[in-house]
């Protein structure tokens, strides 16, 4: 029960960090039709430039707010320069190029950087807490990740829900045609949304990096079971995303824990197999099926 | 004779590739030295597995971003084997790989068959990082990650005057000319056509009668069959088989070379194959000249490979063989306006991809 405890606590805190992952996968999806393959390479990039702030002396959560706002920079021009030309283009275009700018940003981050892997500092203890005699299984660190998630999916919401700025986004995404009738700059809100999603990728990749150090790949697994969340909750739900994500960590969480670490990738995959084999289109889908 | 080479597609394949055997052995055996002779088995390798991508990603439309790990299970397939008896010979060992993979293609292709789009890559991607780690976990079976040596095939005892280097590349590039010969057949029969018709239009191809799960399916396990045989050679390629030698990077890297060479096309796959296998050559000899640090030059040909997928999508959506193509078309349209006796009426652009 005790060991039961331990892996569900991280198996949350995990899928907390996937889920940021799989939301923004899911932001990009919705707005333009096309899976962000690059997202972990760009939060990996982002986690890069905050560490180099902060080996400069500067205080953690400077470093915290330029990585965020480099995020937001990465996926704009991104979204500007590259994917725009491919928007109207059959979707295996996007998905080339996406994987391209994943190349080249794993091979650019080491030649920038350094090719070693280096440690990346935590605000908060990561050592569990205990309040009295009883030990929590859960560090400050761990709640920060999962309330820092929270915070930005909460605002994300707010921004969509409740702004004038979030309808407005709302509609390129949903109609590009009828919003450009009704005056809205839809390139412009698809750049945004695309500077949102790479904000929240960058979030994670500051969350990540602390457990799993910094290195020119370190977040391929993250962004993998990120995208298997956001698959197994249906690329178009941000709830479905989210949930999806919970699964994956508390799957991969209890793998690792009770057969070995090894096989925790394989019990993702044999997860995402499963719920597919069910639902095609992920558990949160509920739009027409494909039919002759 | 031009009539019959014409009309028989079987008989055209045949003599090309008869003649591109006979001409690549005879480079093997008077030309190349010994790393040009190493290089052009890693280009025959990856031809193979590349033009098996090629058709299931270019003909069939299917994105799989999970093919070095089809490789991982035919160069797995053959070190373990070997493992237990070194003495097995190479052609057994391609045939068992073949048999493992296309066994999990057709795993794969029956639950990818109801999946689209990112569904699909997503499962492919996941396998991809999945799968390199299974070898870790059961290292007394595959070594862990220390990996599994492969001996170095030999030549029978009557080609004595053969070096082991030869008669590998020989044996590679035999294994690459008959792959391409039996695919470039595919790609003209029904069943070529048939792929093809799903890539294009589902709905069109149910209406026609063509069952489309099944189609899928097929394309997956052609394409598993060619990632079996090229990471059986590859195994003895690089003599040793460990996890690192399939991580995602390498799936990543045989989409590039699909992509390079021009998605669909298999001339394509093989000038993809030796961009890939000879960037990192050429990359190295420049980096050493310049006396880049490492962690530069290390990353110059992934870079590279990184810009390339960016320009050929932005720039090239056809990669190298379309471009040639086009170029090659043109140049053929301006000769044949002025010689004033053109009689069929151009070709239609086929659809960018």
């Amino acid at each position: 029960m005790r060991l039961f405890t331990i892996y569900t606590v991280d198996g949350v805190v995990n899928g907390m960090v996937y889920a940021a992952v799989a939301l923004a996968l899911v932001m990009i999806w919705r707005a333009t039709r096309i899976v962000n393959y690059a997202q972990g390479a760009m939060a990996m990039f982002t986690t890069y430039i905050a560490l180099v702030v902060i080996q400069h002396g500067v205080w953690y959560w400077f470093a915290f707010v330029i990585a965020l706002a480099a995020g937001l920079v990465l996926g704009a021009l991104t979204e500007r320069v590259l994917v725009r030309p491919v928007e109207s283009r059959p979707p295996l275009n996007a998905v080339i190029l996406s994987l391209g700018v994943l190349i080249l940003l794993e091979a650019v981050a080491p030649m920038l950087f350094g090719g070693q892997t280096q440690s990346f500092p935590a605000p908060f203890s990561r050592i569990d807490i205990t309040t009295g005699s009883t030990q929590l299984y859960v560090s400050p660190f761990d709640l920060f990740s999962v309330g820092a998630v929270l915070v930005a999916m909460v605002l994300l919401f707010l921004v969509f829900q409740r702004t004038t700025l979030g309808l407005r986004m709302r509609a390129a995404a949903f109609n590009p045609e009828i919003s450009r009738i009704l005056g809205i700059r839809v390139g412009r809100m698809l750049t945004l949304g695309w500077g949102l999603a790479a904000l929240l990728g960058a979030l994670a990749g500051v969350l990540a990096a602390p457990a799993i150090f910094l290195y020119s790949n370190n977040m391929d697994e993250v962004l993998v079971f990120g995208f298997t969340g956001a698959i197994i909750g249906g690329l178009d739900s941000p709830i479905g995303a989210v949930i999806g994500a919970l699964g994956v960590g508390l799957v991969l969480s209890y793998v690792s824990g009770y057969i070995g670490s090894d096989l925790a990738p394989l019990g993702g995959l044999v997860m995402l197999i499963a719920v597919l084999m069910v639902r095609p289109q992920g558990l949160f889908t509920f739009g027409r099926q494909r039919q002759v | 004779m031009r009539s019959l080479l014409r009309r028989s597609t079987l008989l055209r394949h045949g003599l090309f590739f008869l003649a591109l055997a006979a001409i690549l052995g005879a480079l093997t055996w008077f030309v190349f030295d010994p790393f040009t002779e190493y290089n052009v088995a890693g280009v025959a390798i990856y031809a193979i597995s590349a033009a098996g991508l090629t058709v299931l990603t270019g003909l069939n439309g299917q994105v799989s971003l999970g093919h070095g790990a089809l490789m991982m299970i035919g160069a797995y397939t053959t070190s373990v084997l070997l493992q237990w008896h070194p003495d097995l010979p190479l052609i057994l060992m391609l045939f068992a790989s073949i048999a493992t993979t296309g066994v999990a293609g057709a795993i794969i292709g029956i639950a990818g068959a109801r999946l689209r789009g990112p569904y699909l890559a997503g499962a492919t991607l996941s396998l991809a990082v999945a799968l390199p780690q299974v070898p870790t976990h059961f290292a007394s079976l595959f070594g862990g990650n220390q990996g599994i040596s492969v001996p170095t095939p030999v030549p029978p005892d009557a080609l004595a005057a053969v070096t082991p280097q030869q008669w590998f590349t020989w044996i590679c590039l035999a294994a690459a000319v008959i792959t391409f010969f039996l695919l470039a057949n595919l790609v003209r029969s029904a069943t070529g056509r048939r792929l093809q018709m799903v890539r294009d239009n589902e709905v069109a191809a149910r209406l026609a009668g063509v069952d489309v799960a099944r189609t899928q399916v097929l394309a997956f396990v052609i394409s598993a069959i060619c990632a079996g045989l090229a990471g059986s050679l590859f195994a003895y390629w690089i003599t040793l088989t460990s996890p690192t030698g399939f991580t995602l990077t390498l799936s990543l890297s045989l989409l590039t070379v699909v992509v390079i060479g021009g998605l669909g096309s298999l001339t394509g796959a093989v000038l993809g194959s030796f961009i890939i296998v000879y960037l990192p050559v050429w990359t190295g000899g420049f980096a050493s000249s310049a006396n880049l640090p490492s962690n530069v030059a290390n990353n110059v040909p992934l870079a590279i490979y990184g810009i390339v997928l960016i320009a050929a999508i932005l720039v090239f959506p056809r990669g190298i063989a379309g471009g040639v193509a086009s170029i090659s078309r043109a140049v053929a349209t301006t000769f044949r306006s002025r010689r004033q006796t053109s009689t069929l009426p151009a070709s239609p652009a086929p659809p960018a991809q």
